[in-house]
């Protein structure tokens, strides 16, 4: 029964979101004002359905029922419930409802925060947040419906792969998709823009919150998602350049380069076809990630599916969105216009070499991706594209931006002097100079450690400078406190998120350059020594987990005389799946994270142990953090609510002229 | 300066930011594409001896052998028609089983046996890398045109 509702509500959604797409959209050209007004309760009523649907399928997850093919592919008795939940985006089917989900959540926030646009406005951006739902309702009625019977379901279910059953797999799926969907709400303010011709700087002031909160969770999404893959993958890395991580990455990028790019349009009013240039990219390569992933095509831990029907399905889908996009791009853009006028040496021009280099970096690690799919598609041989390649191109695109980032909020806006920035920046680069040729010549670093560190230390201290030298022009007699809090919130989201860069660059430079890992068979009692650290193997005992058998080994770690700690790796066996796998056991550092893990065991009884050395990982997250942290602060400014409220006092919405589609 | 000049200068940068993305790319491309070869591709010598590459196929039954030291290992590749040496020093991934399929990417070594710096994992117990199965196909087809070329072969015999 509740699956058969789940499916009523999901087609019940599909309806509204039919209506929402429409009428509203209509009711802008024709000037009629209850079709507009109809955007909002629709948006909310096909909420209302889509949660039902969500919580239907979660409810048969929580029950046991397999009579839910999707259901009994992905979950089991046995299965703990809270993993239970999470199975409901456990597979193909259900990751598109939580994507669903996302959606017509974010289409009820921008009914509900954003009643003080002017209606037309919201009705056209509602309505193409509608065509997007339709998109993704109709795939997942017709191709991958989760509430799927088979009749008499299996006594037991499939089980979810182990590797998910994980507080990652909790965490990391609603935080990435909260990032991807969120990029659609820029997407529909452009194209809202590009509909009706008109952009100006309160678009830019409009779109902007919005694009900072979906990049926030876009961020902690990737960082969820590395973090889960450093200790649950049990060999240490963090980031393989896989083609699914690079299917988040690469909307990522773009979208960093869209809130900068928003900032220079809401400001100074350049950058107008750009700035929705990007909202299109970014949104477009959003949606090509996400079924990247789940269409089968790449196979990996996160692909599922495989049906040629969907494959197409989605080809269609995504040719529509971004091909009619950009042609209605080139078709109005001109209109909007370009902007505003700016030197050569301004904080507009560095912005424009800051977006440039992170579409170049974005568009190398697309083709990277793409190359090897349409090399087999067509036929041409099975090639990989692996972590060398993206290596060799994205760190020299990444070390000028780097450079870049400290000294753009040094600049004015429009026009500014090289004599005055370089006199600012000097003592600064002098210092970076000297840390440099330190870390060559006294610490003996490789080139590459020498350039990340330097480059680390000069975006934090000419941010903190940055600081010094703001603060510092606050009226005299202010006290600290004050002179902090005067600052807008969007300042400190800039200072944190790039302070945050510099801890981020600190540690992917040094764990590059300074890991070290050490693999040995030992039998209980047996050590193994990695630098300065004794790892010793001082037992072994069989557990047995909830769906899961293992054996756990005790690892006691000696650096010299004094004990650091005792670590306990595992070596579980799945048994619904039948399989085995590896759970590493880290300790965790400010400096350095000791990492072990054990393989299997050979016929006479020893144990195959990986032991690392992995220096200043816990920077990576840190950076990670303050970024996403940099973004939130950014996004809660005090400006992007007054706007509201002067909006609102100043024009009743409902008072507000429509224009008309010239 | 004029606006034209600046946006001339502006446009030339960009382009050579481009320029400078793409030579990386294809500079990249050339040294760092690793290609794949089926087992019956690495015995006809068609795989380069300098360069890392990648092979796939099924770990032949009974093949896996353990060195001394208990780190280094060493197990047959094989497409049902040829098989290839491989060695490998550390953690095999998980799911590496005999019988199953596998991926290594590596180089040969002077005893046209493949020394393997990475044996690359699934995460499914059903699930056969692409290109493993993508060798085992090509085998099979290759053993049925053997099968079918003998057995024209003894029916041409029998009409002489």
């Amino acid at each position: 029964m509740i699956p058969e509702l789940g499916n009523l509500a999901l087609m019940l959604a599909l309806c509204l979101a039919g209506i929402q797409a429409t009428l509203p959209i209509v009711g802008t050209f024709r000037n009629n004002t209850r079709w507009m007004a109809l955007a909002g309760s629709a948006a909310a009523g096909q909420c209302l359905f889509v949660v039902l649907a969500f919580a239907s399928l979660t409810a048969s997850f929580i029950q046991n029922d397999f009579s839910v093919a999707y259901v009994a592919a992905n979950s089991n008795t046995l299965l703990p419930v809270f993993f239970r939940i999470a199975g409901v985006w456990g597979g193909h089917e259900g990751s598109l409802l939580l994507w669903t989900l996302m959606l017509a959540l974010w289409t009820l926030a921008v009914t509900l925060l954003s009643r003080q646009l002017p209606r037309a406005t919201l009705a056209r951006i509602l309505s193409v947040m509608g065509w997007i739902s339709i998109g993704f309702l109709v795939f997942m009625l017709f191709t991958s419906n989760p509430f799927e019977r088979t009749l008499p379901g299996p006594a037991d279910g499939r089980d979810l792969n182990p590797l998910l059953q994980d507080l990652g797999m909790i965490v990391h799926p609603p935080l990435l998709y909260m990032g991807y969907v969120g990029f659609s709400v820029a997407f529909a303010f452009s194209i809202a823009a590009l509909i009706s011709g008109e952009l100006d700087a309160t678009w830019a002031r409009w779109s902007r919150p919005w694009t900072l909160v979906a990049w926030m969770f876009l961020t902690l999404g990737i960082f969820c998602g590395s973090f889960w893959a450093y200790y649950e993958l049990g060999w240490g890395g963090w980031w393989f350049w896989d083609a699914v991580e690079n299917a988040s990455f690469m909307p990522w990028l773009l979208g960093t380069a869209l809130i900068h790019s928003l900032a220079v349009t809401e400001k100074r009013g350049s950058f107008k076809s750009w700035t929705v240039l990007l909202a299109i990219l970014t949104f477009s390569l959003s949606l090509l990630g996400t079924f990247l992933v789940r269409s089968g095509v790449l196979t990996s831990v996160h692909a599922f599916a495989t049906d040629p029907r969907r494959g197409f399905y989605i080809l269609i889908f995504l040719a529509i969105v971004t091909g009619g996009s950009l042609a209605l791009y080139a078709w109005r853009a001109p209109k909007i216009g370009l902007g505003g006028q700016f030197s050569l040496f301004s904080r507009e021009a560095l912005l424009l070499v800051n977006n440039v280099l992170l579409v170049v970096a974005a568009g190398t690690i697309l083709l990277g991706t793409l190359y090897p799919l349409f090399l087999d598609a067509l036929n041409l041989g099975k090639i990989s594209v692996g972590p060398p390649y993206f290596e060799a191109v994205f760190v020299p695109l990444m070390i000028p931006l780097l450079l870049l980032t400290a000294v753009g909020p040094f600049l004015a806006w429009k026009n500014d002097s090289i004599q005055a920035v370089l006199g600012r920046l000097r003592w600064l680069a002098l210092g970076a100079a000297v840390v440099a040729a330190l870390a060559l010549l006294v610490f003996k670093t490789s080139v590459m450690v020498a350039v990340g560190v330097t480059l680390a230390l000069w975006i934090l201290f000419a941010t903190l400078s940055q600081v010094v030298q703001r603060l510092a022009h606050a009226p005299a007699g202010a006290s600290l406190l004050k002179r902090i809090s005067r600052q807008p919130r969007s300042y400190w989201g800039m200072v944190i998120a790039h302070a945050g860069i510099g801890i981020f660059v600190v540690g992917v430079t040094l764990i590059k350059g300074m890991e070290s890992a050490q693999d040995a068979s030992l039998h209980v009692g047996q050590s193994v020594t990695l630098g300065d650290y004794e790892f010793t193997f001082s037992a072994l005992k069989k557990i047995q987990g909830p769906n899961y058998i293992a054996a756990r080994g005790t690892f006691e770690v000696r650096r010299g005389a004094d004990s650091i700690t005792t670590l306990h790796p595992e070596k579980r066996f799945y048994t619904v799946q039948k399989m085995p796998m590896t759970e590493a056991a880290i300790d965790r550092g400010f400096t350095r994270d000791l990492y072990v893990s054990i393989g299997e065991a050979a016929p006479d009884g020893a144990w195959l142990v990986r032991v690392q050395h992995k220096p200043f990982v816990s920077w990576i997250w840190a950076g990670c953090l303050a970024i996403a942290l940099g973004g939130a602060l950014a996004a809660s400014d005090r400006r992007y609510r007054m706007v509201a409220r002067q909006r609102a006092a100043a024009s009743p919405p409902i008072s507000s002229p429509v224009h008309s589609f010239v | 300066m004029k606006t034209r000049h600046k946006r001339l200068i502006l446009v030339l940068t960009g382009l050579m930011l481009l320029g400078l993305g793409a030579w990386l790319v294809l500079s990249a491309f050339e040294k760092n594409l690793v290609f794949f070869f089926t087992p019956s591709q690495v015995v006809a010598g068609q795989a380069p001896h300098n360069r890392s590459f990648r092979i796939g196929g099924m770990v032949e039954k009974g093949s896996l052998q353990r060195q001394a030291d208990g780190v280094t290992v060493s197990f047959w590749v094989t497409d049902t028609v040829q098989r290839v040496r491989v060695h490998y020093r550390g953690m095999l991934p998980d799911l590496f089983k005999e019988g199953k399929g596998v991926v290594a990417q590596g180089k040969l070594g002077p005893d046209s046996a493949f020394a393997a710096d990475e044996v690359l994992a699934k995460h499914d117990e059903n699930y056969m890398p692409p290109e493993a199965a993508y060798a085992l196909k090509k085998g099979q087809q290759a053993n049925a045109k053997t099968s079918a070329a003998a057995a024209t072969a003894a029916s041409s015999k029998d009409v002489k």
